[in-house]
């Protein structure tokens, strides 16, 4: 469809898809759809559960926890304790890659389960699991062994972190931790991030205080290499002179991991995820984090200057703008070069719990316009901004999550500024721990749908034919039937990166490809828009 | 034959209750298997003379698949066939999927197919109905009658009438139904009275009061039931009127469990003189 024609009103679209539901899954409905004024920012349901049948986007905690935060970790072995399929379906589905040291350990290309049976069930798993890690250890000699529980297991009551705890001992040499992730835990994977989070920061972070060199030393947080994207952000950082000291958890290792408290600041990208690590680490370690986004070649360019202000040194300050100048010649030919044909097209992204904000910033970079956003898992937080926490009312599901209660730590807490910087910082406009969320940067009038359901999904793509739409496996061939091509933003189907300065460019020849194709056009057959023969049924 | 299920609150004594009557029922002719749905594994104890039972999960636990019925069904006293489904240790698994497993273990080894002319199936089970393992001998109709034993204590009545709520439920689809309460006196003020009274809001029957005596206790020591160690015992004759009401027993119902304060007024009418 061409931008001329009228695209229908977005109040009156939300009050047509609601139309369909039975009242009670109407209202609850209605209060995770708001219409968006990036002004007033209205108030939107969010991380709540899901209506069951309704056909969500969501995961489970498990995914949360082994998929998400743990599973781009090549040198811990992530052992699953529970029937194969757990392990099995969330072995490398999300496209992690890494890039192993001269040692050469890399477990990813492994898939450990205990492969629970019937006889485990009744009996009990505790003794196949310490089994299992032993022999992961007798086979690979890891630095950390991780034991992530399924449903059953907390059903049947193994003690996984009773079991952790002793083989860790009698090693001596080899980290053992496990995780309380069963995926019936919370509303959605988002619980198995806080749960991955509060396990990192017990029993891995802060081991190992070994100086790291470097003027600049910074962490990564929620940045998990999909497709590459580390690879991107780590050749940007060197060749601006930060250090990346740690990344959680893309192309990263357990050693980086022990040493996160040594670095000076920390970037968080991927907030909804791992945003507890870098309150945890402020707490304890004072080390400042800011928000920041490097999905986007303008976001990227104003994150590395919001670094280079936070470490308030002249030599690095010009550094990034002349790494930034010298990429930017390449992103803007390209975008040049692709905007006369994607300007003013349509795109829609329903994914993750950060993804659906940051990729909006790609879009718009080559003329497209995101009429339609929201997250699968994210809270009022990442959509409204943080300085609505207080008054976010915490339920039941989020009760059940193990809340840690951190303080500074008494040799190793060291606040990397002086309340005078930081308040000179802070009045140059720079934002310490926090987050402004995606409704503040979409336009008025869009659309904000949180846990989308299929039927609203269908509506929407109906009435404004985007040229792409973005999301997950599970809706990818949905969506294509549907004449609209869509870009998955978990796994980015078979390409990448797109962070960064050449991951910008990736995504803008990628998403000219998709939106410029005929192919689309031709998903209907010839025979159904003008059919030789017609038919009724006769009455009856 | 006839499927039996007996249930009630853990230590009631169902398990002895269940084996002196089916030493009842052996003595008059009938061919009986008891399945002993209780990780412990104690519920063939007096039947077999001792606890030395290898039960159907442990079985398949060292065997494999690959196991032949006579593996797990050991014969007892008066021909009766003895099968103990076991489980795991305490605070470990989970006994519910074990019955479960167990129970299926047995259908696929044909132990009561009709060659094995047997005339009831007794399956006692563990403590209240906990969770849906513990309900499989009532579900898809693996038992067709139930019998609760209960005395005139709160809390086995408490348990009684939660038992028939599980009862209900199954009711429709698997075909159980109640067949009557068995009290197994603790020697309460009225008790013979009161269960009566809660048999009929029930809508059921007490099928026997069985007094309480010490021979049963006796007996158990030496790992019998009461007609095996002294059959003259008048202890014994009331056994055996158990097994002759369940043998004659016609009356099946789906039954209505009273609601909380129906159930307290009931022991402060008969509870209190």
């Amino acid at each position: 469809m061409s931008n001329k024609e009228k695209l229908p009103e977005t109040t009156a679209m939300l009050a047509d898809i609601l139309k369909s539901y039975p009242p009670k899954v109407a209202r609850k409905r209605s209060k995770s759809m708001v219409v968006n004024d990036p002004e007033t920012i209205p108030e939107i349901q969010a991380n709540v559960r899901t209506i069951p049948g309704i056909i969500t986007q969501r995961g489970c905690c498990y995914a949360g926890c082994k998929g998400v935060v743990l599973g781009p970790t090549r040198d811990i072995v992530n052992i699953t304790h529970g029937p194969i399929g757990c392990g099995f379906y969330s072995w490398l589905t999300r496209r992690n890659q890494t890039r192993p040291d001269a040692d050469g350990e890399n477990y990813m290309p492994y898939c450990f389960s205990t492969d629970m049976q019937d006889d485990n069930i009744v009996f009990g798993g505790e003794k196949k699991l310490k089994l299992a890690i032993q022999e992961a250890y007798d086979l690979f000699h890891p630095k950390a062994i991780a034991v992530f529980s399924t449903c059953p297991v907390g059903l049947i009551g193994d003690d996984v972190h009773a079991a952790a705890k002793e083989m860790k001992e009698k090693f001596g040499d080899c980290n053992v931790f496990a995780f309380s992730c069963e995926g019936y835990k919370g509303v959605s994977q988002s619980a198995g991030h806080h749960i991955a989070n509060n396990q990192i920061f017990k029993h891995v972070i802060g081991r190992n205080s070994k100086k790291v060199k470097g003027k600049f030393k910074i962490n990564m947080l929620g940045e998990y290499n999909i497709g590459g994207d580390a690879f991107e952000l780590e050749r940007i950082l060197e060749k601006c002179g930060i250090t990346l000291v740690s990344t959680f958890s893309g192309n990263s290792t357990i050693t980086k991991f022990e040493q996160a408290h040594m670095a000076d600041l920390n970037t968080v990208m991927c907030h909804r995820s791992i945003n507890y690590v870098a309150d945890m680490l402020e707490k304890k370690y004072g080390i400042p984090w800011i928000k920041v986004n490097f999905i986007g070649a303008e976001a990227s360019a104003k994150s590395l200057r919001k670094i280079a202000q936070y470490f308030d040194d002249e030599e690095l300050k010009n550094k990034v703008e002349e790494v930034i100048a010298e990429e930017m010649a390449e992103v803007t030919a390209v975008a040049a070069a692709v905007k006369p044909r994607t300007e003013g097209k349509l795109a829609m992204m329903f994914v993750g719990g950060s993804r659906a904000h940051h990729y909006q910033e790609l879009f718009s970079e080559i003329g497209m316009k995101t009429i339609a956003a929201g997250y699968e898992f994210a809270h009022r937080d990442d959509y409204e901004g943080r300085r609505v926490i207080p008054n976010i009312q915490v339920d039941a599901d989020s009760r059940n999550i193990e809340e840690l209660h951190i303080e500074a730590d008494a040799k190793e807490y060291l606040a990397r500024k002086t309340p005078e910087e930081l308040a000179k910082l802070e009045k140059e406009g720079f934002t310490f721990h926090d987050y402004e969320g995606m409704m503040a940067e979409m336009a008025k009038g869009t659309l904000v749908i949180d846990d989308i359901s299929h039927h609203e999904m269908e509506k929407l793509i109906e009435a404004y034919k985007p040229a792409v739409f973005c999301a997950g496996i599970k809706e990818k061939y949905c969506v294509q039937k549907m004449g609209v091509p869509l870009k998955q933003l978990h796994s980015y189907d078979y390409s990448g990166p797109y962070a960064g300065f050449q991951g910008a460019i990736n995504f803008y020849k990628e998403i000219d490809r998709m939106a410029g194709s005929k192919v689309w056009s031709l998903i209907r057959p010839p025979w159904q828009n003008s059919p030789e023969l017609f038919a009724e049924m006769a009455d009856a | 034959m006839r499927k039996i299920a007996i249930y009630g609150k853990g230590g009631i004594g169902k398990s002895t209750t269940t084996q002196n009557t089916v030493a009842g029922l052996a003595e008059m002719g009938k061919k009986v298997m008891v399945v002993g749905c209780d990780p412990k594994a104690d519920s063939t104890r007096l039947l077999l003379g001792g606890l030395a039972q290898k039960t159907v999960l442990d079985t398949l636990r060292e065997e494999g698949e690959d196991i032949d019925l006579e593996d797990i069904v050991k014969p007892g006293y008066g021909g009766t066939r003895c099968v103990e489904s076991g489980g795991p240790e305490p605070g470990v698994g989970c006994a519910g999927r074990g019955i479960i497993t167990s129970i299926t273990m047995l259908e696929q080894l044909g132990a009561y197919n009709a060659d094995k002319q047997l005339d009831y199936a007794f399956y006692d089970v563990l403590g209240d109905v906990v969770c849906g393992g513990f309900a499989m001998p009532i579900r898809d109709g693996k038992a067709q009658e139930i019998y609760i034993v209960v005395s005139g204590e709160m809390m086995a009545m408490y348990a009684a009438n939660n038992i028939c709520k599980g009862i209900v439920k199954y009711a429709d689809t698997g075909g159980v139904r109640l067949g009557g309460l068995i009290c197994n006196s603790r020697k309460v003020d009225n008790e013979k009275e009161m269960i009566q009274q809660f048999a009929k809001q029930l809508g059921t029957q007490m099928i026997h009061f069985v007094p309480r005596e010490n021979m049963v206790q006796r007996a158990e020591i030496n790992r019998k039931t009461v007609i095996d160690y002294e059959p003259t015992h008048p202890q014994a004759d009331e056994y055996r009127t158990l097994a002759r009401n369940i043998e004659n027993n016609q009356m099946f119902v789906i039954p209505k469990p009273l609601e909380i304060e129906e159930l307290e007024k009931l022991l402060i009418d008969f509870g209190i003189v």
